[in-house]
């Protein structure tokens, strides 16, 4: 399926989740309710039509101007060959948004990446820690007004 | 740590003298495997529950290596992250170029000429069997066969060769650029890949002879670490790992870049011949058929390439518009995926990175269990893991 035949086919059975969509261009997506982020992810992996199975990544934007975090799940089909791209959007003061790793299980680990670098909350998620940052870093380094801090646990940095 | 159900691939009754009174009190043991421990492959931590010899659970530390190239992207411009993609996974820096170059081309629309793209070909695929020599080579020292590691790092002296002549680098090369490849091959260096194509086919069945259908080594890898199809796709697995579970799945056929689909090659797949399919073995020999499959495009690749020029016209700071994008290659451990964001200005917005690797590794929690210890070695250097690309 085409990416506007997508979009189409996903307004179609969950149009009060979907916000908007952008089906040309480089990065063909649909904009989904943070509410109905579980029921969306769930239709994609499971309808026949389109079985995205494979979660390829899930990215963390940060907005500052807009106050608010962007995640984007990037998902293509293995069995059908065509790729596609939800987003959801979450306050950047309190982001939290329900843990897709019950559908797809790679999400677990990106999940506790943007957890980590970005703060955004999963919940649900079965094992949400840091990964790759240690576990009493102040901060998450990916946010835009992140500040380097000058030191940790008794170790100095220069800047 | 969840209750398994323990299944032992060697029963407890056969190892049982009879001596050892059976109501014997077994304490579980937590051992630490790494940061530094050879067969972990760089600076990787996998804390192991173990009771005797058998593996109940494995938790994977990760982040020794973090540099936030993540963050290092937002501060500099387009071009001059090249050279940190190099670092990601350092096996396979070409391919890793390529991903990026690709990802800033198709946000700003930039074209590439025709013998760009083929050079690109040819250094990805020589890129990929120096990287599949050295995974199938210290994957057989991990087994214990010294041999075999040193028979793959003399082909691969001849591919860095190769690369030296094209780019003056062995390791980092940062020769795939924004627009096409740095510099054009110097004279004759086509005739040069050809010999070593030549060198290096026959040379293939002498890693089988060696190391592929080894007794010792197949009964060290043959139905370990069984990761069904499903449970590959489940985890977001790419690349052999995902070959291996027998899923003929590859970018280079699903959604071609460059110029793969003029390009007649296959797609090696686990058949389980040595045990179960996606089991250790089957994963290590995709990697060498996938060897085979190269040399074969490579060859293809040579023969299309005509002159012209290897770059187009792209500023020297590179802009581009507001947008984003998502773009992924096939790199030899797997789909390797750039998300760029733009806001218009001469440095990215924001790039994520996905590596391979570090989704390859997410699976190792779930197929640990029940191993026995020393399979824990086989079944990491079977899922090849790089850490600069896992903690990036």
């Amino acid at each position: 399926m085409t990416p506007s035949d997508i979009i189409a086919f996903l307004q179609q059975h969950h149009a009060e989740s979907v916000v908007s969509a952008v089906a040309d261009g480089p990065y063909p997506h649909a904009l989904v309710k943070a509410e109905g982020l579980a029921a969306v992810a769930a239709f994609l992996k499971t309808q026949p039509r389109l079985r995205f199975d494979l979660l390829r990544c899930i990215s963390a934007i940060d907005w500052p101007a807009k106050n608010n975090i962007e995640l984007a799940y990037d998902v293509i089909s293995t069995s059908l060959g065509h790729a596609f791209a939800i987003k959801v959007v979450v306050d950047r003061a309190d982001p939290r948004v329900e843990s897709v790793s019950t559908v797809w299980p790679a999400a677990e680990w990106h999940e506790r990446e943007a957890f980590d670098l970005m703060g955004v909350e999963f919940l649900h998620h079965p094992d949400l820690r840091r990964i790759l940052m240690p576990e009493d870093w102040p901060g998450h380094p990916l946010r835009k007004d992140y500040q380097d801090i000058v030191e940790y646990r008794g170790l100095k940095f220069n800047p | 740590m969840k209750e398994i159900e323990l299944q032992y691939r060697h029963p407890p009754d056969l190892l049982d003298d009879g001596e050892i009174p059976s109501d014997i009190r077994t304490e579980e043991l937590v051992l630490n495997m790494g940061p530094q421990h050879p067969s972990t492959h760089g600076v990787l931590r996998v804390v192991l529950q173990t009771d005797g010899e058998l593996v109940l659970g494995a938790t994977p530390y990760m982040g020794y290596l973090h540099r936030c190239a993540e963050k290092i992207a937002e501060k500099v411009t387009y071009r001059q992250f090249t050279p940190y993609t190099d670092r990601l996974d350092y096996l396979a820096a070409m391919n890793n170029n390529l991903g990026f170059a690709l990802a800033v081309e198709k946000l700003g629309g930039i074209e590439v000429p025709p013998r760009a793209d083929y050079l690109r070909v040819i250094f990805a695929e020589l890129n990929r069997i120096a990287s599949h020599l050295m995974a199938t080579g210290s994957y057989g020292l991990d087994m214990g066969a010294f041999t075999p590691l040193v028979y793959c790092f003399r082909e691969r002296e001849w591919i860095m060769d190769l690369f030296e002549a094209a780019c003056g680098a062995r390791l980092t090369y940062s020769y795939i650029t924004i627009g096409g490849v740095r510099e054009d091959v110097p004279e004759g260096w086509g005739d040069k890949c050809r010999e070593f194509l030549d060198y290096f086919e026959p040379k293939i069945a002498e890693y089988n002879d060696l190391l592929s259908f080894n007794h010792i080594f197949i009964n060290r890898t043959g139905n370990v670490g069984i990761c069904p199809p499903e449970l590959a796709v489940a985890y977001g697995l790419t690349g052999p790992c995902l070959r291996g579970s027998g899923l003929a799945w590859d970018l280079r056929k699903a959604t071609p870049y460059c110029r793969y689909h003029e390009l007649d090659f296959d797609i090696p797949v686990g058949h389980g011949e040595n045990g179960a399919v996606g089991d250790c073995w089957d994963r290590y020999f995709v990697r060498v058929q996938e060897m085979v499959q190269s040399v074969r495009i490579i060859r293809q690749a040579l023969d299309k390439l005509a002159d012209g020029p290897v770059q187009a016209k792209v500023p020297r700071v590179v802009k581009l518009p507001a947008g984003e994008v998502y773009y992924e290659v096939e790199n030899p451990r797997g789909q390797l995926g750039f998300h760029l964001v733009s806001d218009g200005g001469t440095s990215p917005y924001r790039l994520k990175i996905r590596g391979p690797s570090f989704c390859n590794l997410s699976v190792l929690p779930v197929l640990a269990p029940n191993c026995l210890l020393a399979d824990i070695a086989a079944l990491l250097g079977s899922i090849d893991v790089v850490m600069g690309e896992v903690d990036r």
